[in-house]
């Protein structure tokens, strides 16, 4: 597919003049989602050094790191759990619907996502407010946990992160799908914006499916 | 000169039955994941939680996240990440757990 | 910034648009190429001047000009920041990388080319961080182990976020380069129709991606560690300081392969021209380059031996690390070979590229030497270490760099240098070079340690004899740039299209190119080394 010229993209709210891009549209998508995965990779390996770090520290501190994990609130991770697996199907859904052009649905289904991840951060203050409650948490450390310190260390680490991770990925589905999708900008041809933000949310959800059972199950 | 933008930009439209499936199987697995940690098998348990977690991810990334279509290439890059995290975490394990070793050796008097 | 005029009315890349707003929102990969050029060598002159105070300390015994060990250590930490951060790791692929991938693919410009000019803006905001960082200067050494780093008091969290910063710029350039190559090649020019420069531009690409990350997050927790005190690096609160050591080495070993791996394609387009014959062994340097980076993921604690690690991982470790020095012998007999019964032109370009194959092998060959275990415990920390890690990145990166400066000078700038100039450069700096860090490999042998602003009185003649080295070195590398810069600027001869009669891509557009890189996108039907052959059509 040679071109020798720039290729003019007609597929533009309507308004507005055309965009010149200098790839086609196939190779735009190949190489978007390519990108998009390769900064899911980076993501990936960010959190590595969090699991590495935490194996290093369970290994020296196993005893310390059963009980600690005993002190969590495992009910309120194996909801957080489920929220986020339901919140991942929803952004799944989100896909298939922008390519079958049903851009209504996509506004839904990822707003059902965001919703979730409201839900899960909500879970997660309650959590982290019952623990500074008790004094497990930065800068209110009550003396007589000050023996978790290395697990909680981990655990706000790596719950703090990814809850990062979480709202990053409301707002990404926010931007590049719901408010597109009100426009009506999605369908067949075009929805790259949405599988790439739906993409991001999954390894939100991705990196929780292993952090519960290793913080809350396994300690 | 235009190029028309007649192209679709890939085909595969997963049905949303499909995710509803695999939504209720990832359920059942959180639900055995937290019913396996009420049993103590030792040393085994970090184990059987990492398969069972390994299992739900596969089903995210080869379903929700359309795995299963890309090529190749893709899949190397989605591995690759996985890889260096076994090697970071393979390194460090050959050394902390065997330091032990540097005391081994006798002073000659 | 109208600096590179008199294009003889051609309109190109440099003069379709003008203005210092022009450039610092160009989205031009070309442009983004000097946007980085310019920056990088801020810093290269930067650590460069902390080098030379360094060395006019240690040019005798006592204090010289510096009166005090801390001020001492605040200067190797500068350089060492300088140099890796700011100046060597963007080095290569964010200048001639920018410049020449999508040029010699066949494309108009990178796949993202606004995420280009944001990762040059993440260089110039780490940047920045790390200048405000100097005000409380740091003295960790560019390392900044723990604990040292976790609990002394001046702004090292300041210059460890400039460096997560800058990690994610080199990220981001990285992620773009491996999007560009697999998409955006021009019809006909499959993977094994590539360049070599390209093929190494990929590999570091990979590298700069995957790698990166584990560095910044480990910064990060060092900041954690500063501000929360987690704990996970203080043996006081059951924690592992080597942890932190394994997660920087982590990264801190396939950064080298980032910083000479794009010289090693460099180096394999350059000599080639100038045999006037094909590459030897086109797929061996492919999978050479690929191999590199791989096997350079599993040697990091190679920087450890003496840090109290495992017999079991040292023994490991070593075992590896000697691997890894097979693809890059490998490539130096390619290389060799391609010279071999070659009809062989001294330009500047061509004695950089001797030069880099000289001096890698030395750099290589010391390598070997402090893979070896026993060899190592005696090394470590000495100016053994700094010798050969100087070899392998200023004899090898930096030289690369700037003898791509000089054979893709005509493309970028559409002149051409004097030679006996740029020659004269490469003759001082070279001898400098060697005349700063031979006598290093000795005071290594004889004990010196590194990162010590003094030292006993009979280690006192190599040192001074280094110095000198250091200053000529200094004079070269300025000579040779000042050249560069002042013919890129007032140079009255312009160059051809394709002065060298190269086949590969770039040198078949205009010098410098047109904005958009070509009239028609190229349609590839030949090999990137025809010298000389029957497929080939250049002599």
């Amino acid at each position: 597919m040679s071109s020798n010229a720039a290729i003019v993209d007609h597929n533009v709210p309507p308004g507005e003049p055309p965009h010149i891009h200098h790839m086609d549209s196939k190779t735009a998508y190949g190489a978007a989602k390519l990108g998009m995965w390769l900064f899911l990779a980076t993501e990936v390996l960010l959190f590595a050094v969090m699991f590495c770090s935490f194996a290093l520290m369970r290994y020296y501190h196993l005893e310390e790191f059963h009980d600690a994990s005993h002190h969590l609130y495992l009910w309120a991770g194996a909801f957080n759990t489920a929220v986020l697996l339901f919140s991942s199907y929803t952004a799944a859904v989100a896909v298939t619907k922008a390519q079958l052009g049903d851009n209504k649905a996509v506004v839904k289904n990822f707003g059902i996502s965001i919703l979730c991840g409201f839900i899960f951060l909500a879970v997660k203050t309650f959590e982290y407010s019952g623990k500074a409650h008790h004094g497990m948490f930065p800068f209110v450390w009550n003396e007589n946990f000050y023996e978790y310190k290395n697990f909680l260390g981990i655990y706000y680490c790596m719950t703090g992160l990814h809850a990062l991770h979480v709202i990053i990925g409301m707002v990404v589905m926010y931007l590049y799908g719901v408010r597109p999708a009100m426009n009506n900008r999605f369908s067949g041809k075009y929805y790259t914006p949405v599988e790439l933000s739906a993409l991001y949310w999954h390894l939100v959800d991705l990196i929780w499916i292993y952090l519960f059972p290793l913080l809350y199950l396994v300690g | 000169m235009e190029h028309s933008q007649s192209h679709d930009e890939e085909g595969h439209v997963v049905p949303v039955s499909t995710f509803t499936k695999i939504l209720i199987a990832l359920l059942c697995l959180t639900v055995l994941t937290v019913a396996a940690a009420q049993v103590d098998l030792g040393k085994w348990n970090i184990v059987g939680a990492l398969i069972i977690a390994s299992m739900k991810a596969s089903l995210v990334i080869l379903v929700f996240m359309h795995g299963k279509y890309e090529n190749k290439i893709l899949w190397i890059y989605i591995l690759l990440p996985f890889v260096l995290l076994a090697i970071l975490i393979g390194g460090v394990f050959t050394d902390d757990p065997f330091r032990d070793q540097l005391i081994h050796f006798e002073v000659e008097k | 910034m109208s600096a590179h005029a008199d294009t003889h009315g051609e309109v190109n890349y440099l003069n379709w648009k003008t203005g210092i707003w022009s450039w610092l929102t160009s989205t031009d990969h070309k442009r983004i190429c000097f946007l980085y050029l310019y920056s990088i060598m801020i810093f290269f002159i930067s650590g460069g001047i902390a080098a030379l105070l360094m060395r006019t300390e240690l040019a005798t015994v006592g204090p010289t000009i510096i009166n005090d060990p801390h001020t001492y250590n605040i200067l190797f930490t500068m350089h060492g920041v300088f140099m890796i951060f700011l100046f060597v790791v963007p080095g290569i692929p964010a200048t001639l990388g920018n410049f020449l991938i999508p040029l010699m693919i066949g494309a108009k410009d990178v796949a993202f080319p606004r995420l280009n000019l944001f990762s040059f803006y993440l260089y110039v905001i780490g940047a920045v961080i790390g200048g405000i960082a100097m005000l409380n200067p740091v003295d960790t050494g560019w390392t900044f182990y723990a604990t040292y780093s976790t609990t002394t008091e001046s702004s090292v969290s300041l210059m460890v976020f400039a460096a997560f910063i800058l990690g994610f710029s080199s990220i981001l350039t990285g992620l773009n380069f491996i999007v560009t190559i697999h998409q955006l090649r021009a019809p006909g020019l499959t993977w094994m129709r590539l360049p070599v420069f390209i093929w190494a531009s990929y590999a570091t690409a990979i590298i700069q991606t995957v790698a990166t990350p584990v560095v910044g997050m480990t910064l990060l927790l060092v900041i954690a560690e500063r501000m929360f005190g987690a704990g996970i690096f203080d043996p006081t609160k059951g924690g592992d300081p080597v942890l932190m050591e394994h997660l920087f080495w982590f990264y801190s070993h396939p950064v080298v392969y980032i910083m000479v791996l794009p010289a090693f394609g460099v180096v394999g387009e350059i000599i080639p021209v100038f045999s006037r014959k094909p590459l030897f062994g086109y797929k061996l340097v492919v999978i050479s380059s690929m191999l590199i980076a791989a096997v350079g993921f599993v040697v990091w604690a190679h920087h450890m031996f003496v840090a109290g690690i495992s017999d079991f991982s040292a023994k490991l470790f070593s075992f590896v690390t000697f691997l890894v020095a097979v693809p890059t012998a490998i490539k130096v007999f390619n290389w060799v070979s391609t010279m071999y019964k070659g009809s062989i032109s001294f330009a500047t370009p061509m004695l950089y590229a001797m030069g880099f194959v000289f001096l890698f092998m030395v750099a290589g060959t010391t390598g070997i030497y402090l893979a070896m275990l026993g060899v190592d415990v005696y090394y470590h920390d000495t100016y053994f270490v700094v010798a050969h890690f100087h070899y392998t990145i200023q004899g090898g990166a930096v030289i690369g760099l700037i003898a791509a400066l000089h054979f893709w000078f005509p493309k970028m700038t559409g002149k051409m240098y004097n030679e006996t100039a740029s020659k004269t450069a490469f003759a001082l700096l070279f001898f400098g070079f060697n005349l700063t860090f031979i006598p290093q490999f000795i005071l290594g042998m004889d004990g010196m340690p590194r990162r010590y602003y003094d030292y006993p009185p009979q280690y006192e003649s190599l040192h001074t004899l280094s110095t000198v080295g250091a200053f000529i070195n200094g004079f070269g590398y300025m000579f040779a740039l000042v050249n560069l810069a002042w013919t890129a600027k007032f140079g009255k001869v312009k160059a051809p299209r394709n002065p060298y009669n190269s086949v590969s891509l770039e040198w078949q557009t205009a010098s410098p190119p047109i904005h958009e890189n070509f009239e028609e996108i190229p349609v590839v039907d030949e090999d990137p080394y025809g010298y000389g052959t029957p497929t080939g059509n250049h002599a």
